[in-house]
């Protein structure tokens, strides 16, 4: 019965906020700009509200309750109070605050550096820790050490993107020909998502990607664990894998597969998502997903490899689920 | 020729000026009905299809409203048919090609196929009865410039009958629209070419309608202020639609002649087209904006049975309102990676629109507070006008804070901001179709029923 009182409870509110959770949310902020951000948000809203319900509260009073006749020198007054003197006071004071905010969200990161470039309709992500010979290449995932600011660069191929983590900071866009930069300081370890915020054609809405914030130690190991080549399994899913030519596109590091056109596999298993955020990384999904790829995100420049029998489809997506 | 004909004319003869007897001669009375009568045939709506040659403002302006209203209720059903695909996840009513075609087209043709018509149309109704004129200036120049409009907003609204329309936002970022492979987007080129063009024919029709066609003893700081805003909106028409003119034709030149403007790859750059865009985005808020604001300074004295108070309060606010606007286009660019002091710039810049904005509404407050107020139905439209315009211009200064934007640019957030200053745009507007008594109103007044229910679903609905 509690139980029962408590599941409704909750669906109830739920229901009524069920835009502000979420891994995607504004308000289910990790990171300090989003957390900063919203503070200011609180602030400017409860200001609005009350601003609000004065004017329309004050035009009400002088067309329904007090109607007129009164002196000249009070309604002048209401213009020159109104219209000058309170924006100037309230206008004042709030770009003060909001842009000394400003620099310390676009401060320089330090240590890691991370590139990320939008592709259509996926993300290139590169990890250039300091003082290392390459980048750390990866796909559709990031990953960022809790507690330090991580210095990002954008870029972008074909078209215009916009990358955004809304639970950590706010977004800024890939443009094509450009290096945008920003910056990241997650505080709470977890999962978050992002997505694409710039009108980038058919797919634009499927372009996402989960970003998973680590406590510093875990995010080393894992960076060493991403650095290292890939340990495929031999067998039948391997076989497969080069016949079709999956390898002209996709690069698995320590195979020679070696393309550079779609994201990169080699800790493919690992990752918490597929296909750029928005399938759950599940054999089944996987399946469908190689089947026909421009089924779930269209106009995706990965053919179709409908002709596989389901056997082999289902050996190719273990052999890759098992790349971790 | 002109002068060889004044030299045949009769030379003047007789007293000048006229003396009072000569004036109060009474002139017979065939004669003088003869005039009227030529007088009338000259101004007579033409019969039959030459009904479709007329030229008078009284039918240009009404088919300039009734066309927009028409593609109104088309970008309406596009909205309608986007909000069913939305209702459920993973639906399959509409593929995503169509999705963004429609998207595009909803809000190109709100836009330039609505809001700045209807304006247009509506000065053009207006404007000359206000000012006691018999026409504007140029009435084939209106016109023209309703023809044009119609084939482009056509030739643009119809591509979508062919699954042809254009497709990468009603922004038209490059190089999204400009690889774009099919027609989609030279179609917004040109048919929307058409519709600037209309604009700016109406621009100049009507600033020189506000400078020139005024009657004897009425001058600028005695007109009307509906006048005065036409005038402002007019000049920012001016200069507004240049710049994406010429992005226009930057944006054809490279898809039909491949000449790079917005290819980074050979040395263009994709950021160009958006402050060309821009420049004449932001202007077009308030070219949106103040037209309707300009209503409701004609209703309010009325209502309030008092003239205005503050008069040069409200010229020198829209003049102001008017010139801010150019200043402010790139906080439509805060996350383009702008350096920040450009971007504190154009955040205090738009604040500070905040003000002549805040001087035009208490303006209004203060001349209800002096005069006797009668809550004539306009008023409530007011109201809810009000409401609403209240909640989209507090939204906007909050968005004007660049590090607040990077987090809701692009998002749900901006949408009510824009819609509900487009809506409250759009219900001061409505207060002037069941307006009773602004002097020299062409229509007739509607009964106070018609107008009330809408007026008071308008504001809880959009808010």
């Amino acid at each position: 019965m509690r139980r029962g009182q408590r599941a409704a409870v909750g669906l109830l509110i739920l229901s009524g906020a069920g835009g502000c959770h979420g891994p995607q949310s504004v308000f289910s902020a990790g990171g300090a700009d989003a957390i900063e951000l919203n503070r200011l948000f609180a602030v400017m809203l409860v200001g609005a509200v009350i601003l609000w319900i004065s004017l329309n509260g004050l035009f009400f009073h002088v067309t329904r309750r007090r109607t007129g006749h009164m002196s000249r020198k009070l309604a002048e007054a209401v213009i020159i109070g109104g219209g000058i003197l309170l924006p100037v006071v309230v206008l004042t004071a709030l770009l003060a605050w909001g842009l000394s905010i400003m620099p310390d969200q676009r401060a320089p990161g330090e240590g890691l550096r991370v590139r990320i470039t939008g592709e259509e309709w996926w993300w290139r992500v590169e990890y250039l820790p300091e003082g290392a010979a390459g980048p750390v290449i990866s796909a559709n995932e990031l990953r960022l050490p809790a507690g330090r600011r991580t210095e990002i660069e954008l870029q972008a191929g074909r078209v215009i993107h916009s990358f955004w983590v809304p639970g950590l900071g706010g977004k800024t866009d890939m443009i094509p020909g450009r290096t945008t930069r920003m910056s990241l300081e997650p505080v709470t370890p977890g999962t978050y998502r992002g997505q694409c915020a710039e009108f980038c054609g058919a797919s634009h809405a499927l372009m996402a990607l989960n970003a998973v914030v680590l406590e510093e130690g875990d995010f080393a190991r894992w960076l060493e664990a991403e650095a290292a080549p890939a340990r495929p399994e031999e067998g039948e899913g391997r076989a497969i894998f080069f016949r079709e030519g999956c390898g002209a596109c996709h690069t698995i590091r320590g195979t020679p597969a070696a393309g550079a056109v779609g994201p990169d596999l080699t800790h493919f298993g690992s990752r918490t998502s597929l296909a750029a955020g928005i399938l759950p990384m599940e054999r089944a999904a996987l399946v469908s997903w190689i089947a026909n790829a421009g089924a779930i995100k269209p106009e995706a420049q990965m053919p179709a490899f409908a002709h596989l029998s389901k056997t082999e489809l289902d050996r190719l997506a273990g052999w890759l689920e098992a790349l971790e | 020729m002109t002068r060889s004909h004044a030299s045949d004319a009769p030379l003047p003869e007789g007293a000048f000026p006229p003396t009072e007897a000569m004036l109060s001669e009474p002139v017979p009375s065939a004669l003088a009905e003869a005039q009227a009568d030529r007088l009338r045939a000259v101004w007579a709506t033409p019969k039959g299809w030459r009904y479709w040659s007329a030229v008078n403002n009284s039918e240009v302006g009404v088919w300039y409203a009734l066309t927009a209203l028409a593609f109104m209720l088309c970008a309406g059903v596009l909205a309608l048919l986007m909000r069913v695909q939305l209702a459920v996840p993973d639906n399959d009513f509409l593929s995503a090609d169509r999705f963004n075609q429609f998207f595009t087209m909803h809000g190109s043709a709100m836009m330039f196929l609505f809001a700045v018509p209807m304006f247009e149309a509506i000065s053009i109704i207006l404007l000359p009865a206000l000012l006691g004129a018999r026409d504007l200036p140029f009435p084939r120049l209106s016109a023209y410039g309703y023809w044009c409009f119609l084939i482009g907003g056509v030739f643009v609204m119809g591509s979508i009958l062919f699954d042809a329309a254009p497709k990468s936002g009603w922004f038209m970022y490059p190089p999204l629209a400009t690889q774009d492979e099919g027609l989609g987007s030279d179609i917004w080129l040109l048919g929307l070419s058409f519709i600037e063009v209309a604009s700016i024919a109406a621009a100049v029709e009507l600033i020189v309608g506000v400078l020139k066609c005024r009657p004897p003893g009425m001058r600028v700081n005695l007109m009307p202020l509906y006048a005065w805003y036409v005038l402002v909106v007019g000049g920012m028409i001016l200069f507004a639609f240049p710049p994406l003119i010429a992005g226009d034709l930057l944006f054809e030149m490279e898809r039909g002649f491949d000449w790079p403007f917005f290819d980074p790859e050979r040395g263009g750059d994709p950021l160009l087209w958006q402050h060309l865009f821009w420049i004449f985005g932001h202007p077009e808020v308030y070219i949106i904006f103040l037209p309707s604001i300009a209503l409701a300074a004609m209703i309010v004295p009325t209502a309030a049975r008092q003239p205005i108070v503050g008069y040069s309060w409200i010229v020198l606010s829209a003049v102001g309102t008017g010139f801010l606007s150019f200043g402010l286009w790139v906080h439509h660019m805060f996350t383009t990676g702008l350096p920040a002091l450009s971007l504190g710039f154009f955040s205090a810049a738009s604040e500070a629109v905040v003000i002549p904005t805040g001087i035009q509404l208490f303006a209004f407050v203060a001349t209800l507070m002096v005069g006797r107020v009668k809550m004539i139905l306009p008023m409530l439209w007011i109201a809810g006008g009000l409401a609403v315009f209240t909640a989209g211009g507090l939204t906007g200064v909050m968005v004007a804070i660049a590090p607040f934007d990077w987090q809701v640019h692009d998002t749900y957030f901006i949408v009510p901001t824009c819609i509900t200053r487009s809506l409250a745009a759009w219900s001061f507007r409505s207060s002037r179709g069941s307006i009773t008594s602004i002097p020299s109103s062409p229509r007739r007044p509607c009964p106070s029923g018609w107008g009330a229910g809408p007026s008071g679903c308008c504001s809880p609905a959009s808010t």
